[in-house]
């Protein structure tokens, strides 16, 4: 098994948190992060990164902007098509 | 203020149906479930209140008339993403005439991925701030990228597209979508890090 250097890690990174990489690339992404202590702390701020953005939920619509929107649809609604 | 809407889970095919065959109701449905996501993207894309509000209702009022064009073998949130993304795009291409709107792929070449700031993280370091803060900083950092990146980040890693998805969205390939999506976040994580590193420690570079 070859090991990776710092560069094929960073490659590797994003499919490694999508958990889409094959088993093999896995296993030598996760002994390089075992082993050198600035990857892993790439690899642990990227993902922490991700975590929070998706837990973001989106902000309530402003009632008045939804308001426009209703108004738009209910005008294109009556005008024959 | 509405109330939140759900779109994990949801099983949206019956209302889409309804709505295909001429309820009104059921579409106004998908509207509230959808719009708050539709909003955010446009905000997100054009940078711009009032912009993200024309998409809004160009994205909608384009869902209802093509109604019968949607094919159903996409989602339909995946279908109204496009036109929202499409209609933010010309956005920002009317407000910009500078090149960095441009979602080309040559973009793709030429720019190192490359890691400047390394430091550790607070255990919980959301918790530092509150949620306002906190909402504050994560939209600055999205903002702060450039449109190709942002725009696959935010389909990707706040609407939670797939790769697949996201690059139909777009019109770029799937590689494109992989490379812009790993650069975003690395932007992202060392923009983040200044506001959510452990105090005290150093900060070092490598690569
Ligand atoms: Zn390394």
């Amino acid at each position: 098994m070859s090991l990776l250097t710092c560069k094929d890690f960073l490659s590797e990174l994003s499919e490694y948190l999508d958990e889409t990489t094959d088993p093999d690339i896995r296993r030598r992404v996760e002994v390089h992060v075992s082993e050198c202590p600035n990857c892993f702390v790439v690899f642990d701020t990227t993902k922490k990164t991700l975590q929070i953005y998706k837990g973001m939920e989106p902000q309530p619509i402003p009632q008045d902007v939804h308001s426009r929107l209703m108004a738009a649809l209910e005008k294109r609604r009556s005008r024959p098509a | 203020m509405l109330p939140p809407t759900q779109t994990e889970a949801f099983d949206e095919l019956p209302l889409v149906e309804r709505a295909r065959s001429g309820d009104d109701s059921a579409f106004t449905d998908l509207v509230t479930r959808y719009e708050r996501k539709i909003f955010r993207l446009a905000k997100h894309i054009t940078q711009n209140e009032e912009d993200a509000e024309d998409v809004l209702q160009e994205t909608f009022l384009k869902a209802y008339s093509h109604l019968g064009e949607f094919q159903g073998n996409s989602k339909f949130y995946t279908w109204i993403v496009r036109i929202a993304v499409n209609e933010s795009l010309m956005k920002l291409r009317k407000r910009k005439t500078d090149r960095t709107v441009s979602l080309d792929e040559s973009i793709d070449t030429g720019e190192e991925t490359v890691v400047r700031e390394i430091a550790v993280w607070e255990d919980s370091p959301e918790d530092r701030y509150s949620q306002e803060e906190l909402r504050g900083i994560l939209e600055k950092a999205i903002d702060s990228l450039r449109p190709a990146f942002r725009t696959v980040f935010v389909l990707r890693d706040v609407e939670e597209l797939s790769t697949e998805e996201t690059a139909v969205a777009l019109d770029l390939s799937v590689p494109a979508v992989k490379s812009r999506l790993l650069r975003a976040r690395l932007q992202l994580r060392e923009k983040l890090t200044r506001f959510f590193r452990r105090k005290g420690d150093d900060v070092f570079a490598y690569l």
